[in-house]
């Protein structure tokens, strides 16, 4: 790569961004080490690793680790790679152990990474220390149940990376309706397109409309009209280190109020069971405000969104190609009525064969192939680019359609990668 | 309701017993798989009882409690009914146009003999072909046939893909 730092502050301007970071092998490679390696990246929810010795595996940019809670409930995120001979220590997606141990040689670790046990030891050398040769343990930090890790030791401490994203974290919570927030499964697809027309895609209210018309006519009116994002007074918000919040149902912001709000009528037979359960007038009308999830997207760089009811993660897998994971929500420890709503909620748009997800997937696909052509040609950012005037969310607010969530995270790929 | 299947059901007219067959609830899937790859998704919605639950999980092993957890289809009436119509109305992009399919059904096993009905289950690959790609799903299929009003009715079909727990991608037609 002979790329200078100046090169990749060229191929990001205000209102664009070159087709070469969609589609350029050497650009994809320093991206994995100017932001996958450098920044916070997210691994996993709390509720993944809910007790001592759970485990769940994830991707730290092209880097395979596990995420541990250990008996003193610290959450370790280790390099899945042996320090032997490189095998994967952990080849499950998620479970309950007190050792991994490697398959090849039998070398063993605990859940905080140390190394255990070495069979046949006799055969190293007396100044062979075990203390060296522990599974590699990135930085972690955790923020409301949200667990990120970065190889980084000298990156800012996690809560000043997400700085106003936090609010917005809190609002998102409340969708547990009274109780915690658990993860209650998790749809994965891959996309033949570049990492970014993902991370763009969270924050683009634009395509709702347009790419999911098939959704939003399967819904009754009251709903259809709730999905109305281009007409509800909704806003987009920089949130500053490349994060943003597009607001596209005001009204859903904060789940805790308007609780007297009448019940819309595709929940009335959730809330009619929930009485009949036992469950208080108050509580009832808790669960049933929260269970569609809340009406914004957080998008946080690089690789995680609180979207509306669910996680929505990415992993580059190469330049042209990505894999999703969009992880549902439900109410932990919460009526069970409510949380099959929540499941039937999200197959409904989300998954290979949602109602949604497959088409915007198309969508992703269609711009890969599209950005094969006319590398000298640039890709438009520059919806929205003058604020409105007086839009009741205040001065920090940009037009819900626009695309200022997008110009805020290359904001900060050019700052990562000039860096 | 296509010539085949009409052909097909012809030696059961008339029968007076409520017990299907195993010849005769493989013949029946047959022609549910061919309406699949054709796209004949009205004809397919008249295949199922009211009542019947089409299902594609995201595990590979049987389970009953479906619906506790998620899954990647979980459809009643009312969803397969919306989802049929989201097909085929031309303005979802992941199906218009849709990927051309081929699917074979074979090594059918009968799992049981309910009253009424019958339970089956077999292996399903289909290749899926798209923008010059060739995919291959495969997959294990429980399906539950029933009789009402003297003609077969899917009561239940769970396609169990070999790869449920893996990722996926998106796929605008039906399995």
């Amino acid at each position: 790569m002979n790329a200078t730092a100046q090169d990749y502050s060229r191929l990001v301007k205000d209102d664009r961004v070159h087709t070469s970071l969609y589609n350029d092998p050497a650009i994809f490679e320093e991206e994995m080490e100017r932001i996958f390696a450098k920044t916070w990246v997210w691994v996993a929810h709390a509720s993944e690793v809910p007790a001592r010795n759970t485990f769940k595996t994830a991707h730290v940019g092209r880097q395979p680790v596990i995420v541990t809670r250990d008996r003193h409930d610290d959450i370790h995120v280790l390099l899945n790679r042996c320090r032997h001979r490189a095998s994967s220590v952990c080849e499950q997606k998620s479970g309950k152990t007190s050792v991994f141990v490697c398959p090849y040689h039998g070398w063993s670790y605990e859940v905080d990474g140390s190394l255990r046990k070495v069979p046949y030891d006799a055969g190293y050398s007396a100044d062979f220390d075990k203390a060296e040769f522990g599974l590699l343990s990135l930085r972690v930090e955790q923020y409301n149940g949200m667990i990120f890790a970065t190889f980084n030791q000298d990156a800012p401490p996690l809560a000043q990376f997400l700085g106003g994203a936090r609010k917005w974290i809190d609002l998102f919570m409340k969708q547990g309706g009274g109780f915690g927030v658990k993860v209650a499964g998790e749809h994965r697809f891959r996309f033949p397109g570049n990492w970014k027309i993902q991370l763009e895609n969270t924050t683009d209210a634009y395509h709702f409309p347009i790419v999911h018309k098939t959704f939003l006519s399967s819904l009754d009116q009251e709903t259809a009209e709730t999905f109305d994002m281009m007409g509800q007074g909704g806003w987009i918000e920089d949130l500053g280190n490349g994060h943003s919040v597009c607001v596209m149902m005001p009204e859903l912001v904060d789940l805790e109020s308007d609780l007297d709000a009448p019940i819309p009528e595709r929940f009335a037979d959730l809330a009619a069971e929930l009485t009949a359960e036992g469950h208080s007038d108050a509580d009832v009308r808790k669960i049933v405000r929260a269970v569609g999830g809340c009406g914004f997207n957080l998008n946080l760089f690089p690789n995680v969104a609180c979207s509306m009811a669910f996680f929505r993660v990415l992993r580059p897998i190469s330049v042209t190609e990505t894999e999703i994971s969009h992880l549902a929500l439900g109410m932990d420890g919460g009526p069970a009525a409510g949380n099959r709503m929540r499941l039937r909620l999200h197959e409904h748009f989300q998954g290979p064969m949602g109602f949604g997800t497959p088409d915007d997937a198309e969508g992703w696909e269609r711009v890969q192939r599209g950005a094969v052509q006319g590398q000298d040609l640039w890709i438009m950012l520059n919806r929205g680019i003058e604020k409105p005037k007086g839009h009741p969310a205040g001065p920090d607010a940009d037009e819900v359609s626009g695309e200022a969530g997008m110009r805020a995270a290359y904001g900060m790929w050019k700052r990562l990668m000039a860096a | 309701m296509n010539a085949i299947l009409e052909q097909q059901k012809a030696p059961i007219e008339g029968a007076v017993s409520a017990v299907i067959g195993f010849d005769e609830a493989v013949r029946f899937i047959w022609s549910e798989a061919d309406m699949l790859d054709r796209h004949e998704y009205h004809s397919w919605l008249a295949l199922w009882d009211p009542a019947g639950q089409y299902i594609v999980p995201l595990e590979c092993e049987e389970r009953v409690d479906y619906a506790d957890h998620l899954n990647v289809v979980f459809d009643d009436q009312a969803m397969r009914q919306a989802r049929v119509k989201r097909l085929l109305s031309g303005f979802s992009m992941s199906a218009a146009p849709p990927a051309r399919t081929v699917r074979s059904l074979s090594r059918f096993v009968q799992v049981s003999a309910h009253t009424p009905g019958i339970a089956l289950r077999c292996a399903q690959i289909l290749t899926e072909y798209k923008y010059g790609r060739q995919r291959v799903l495969a997959a294990d299929v429980d399906f539950h046939v029933i009789r009402a009003g003297g003609e077969l009715r899917l009561s239940r079909k769970v396609v169990r893909l070999v790869n449920a727990d893996d990722a996926l991608h998106g796929i605008g037609y039906l399995l």
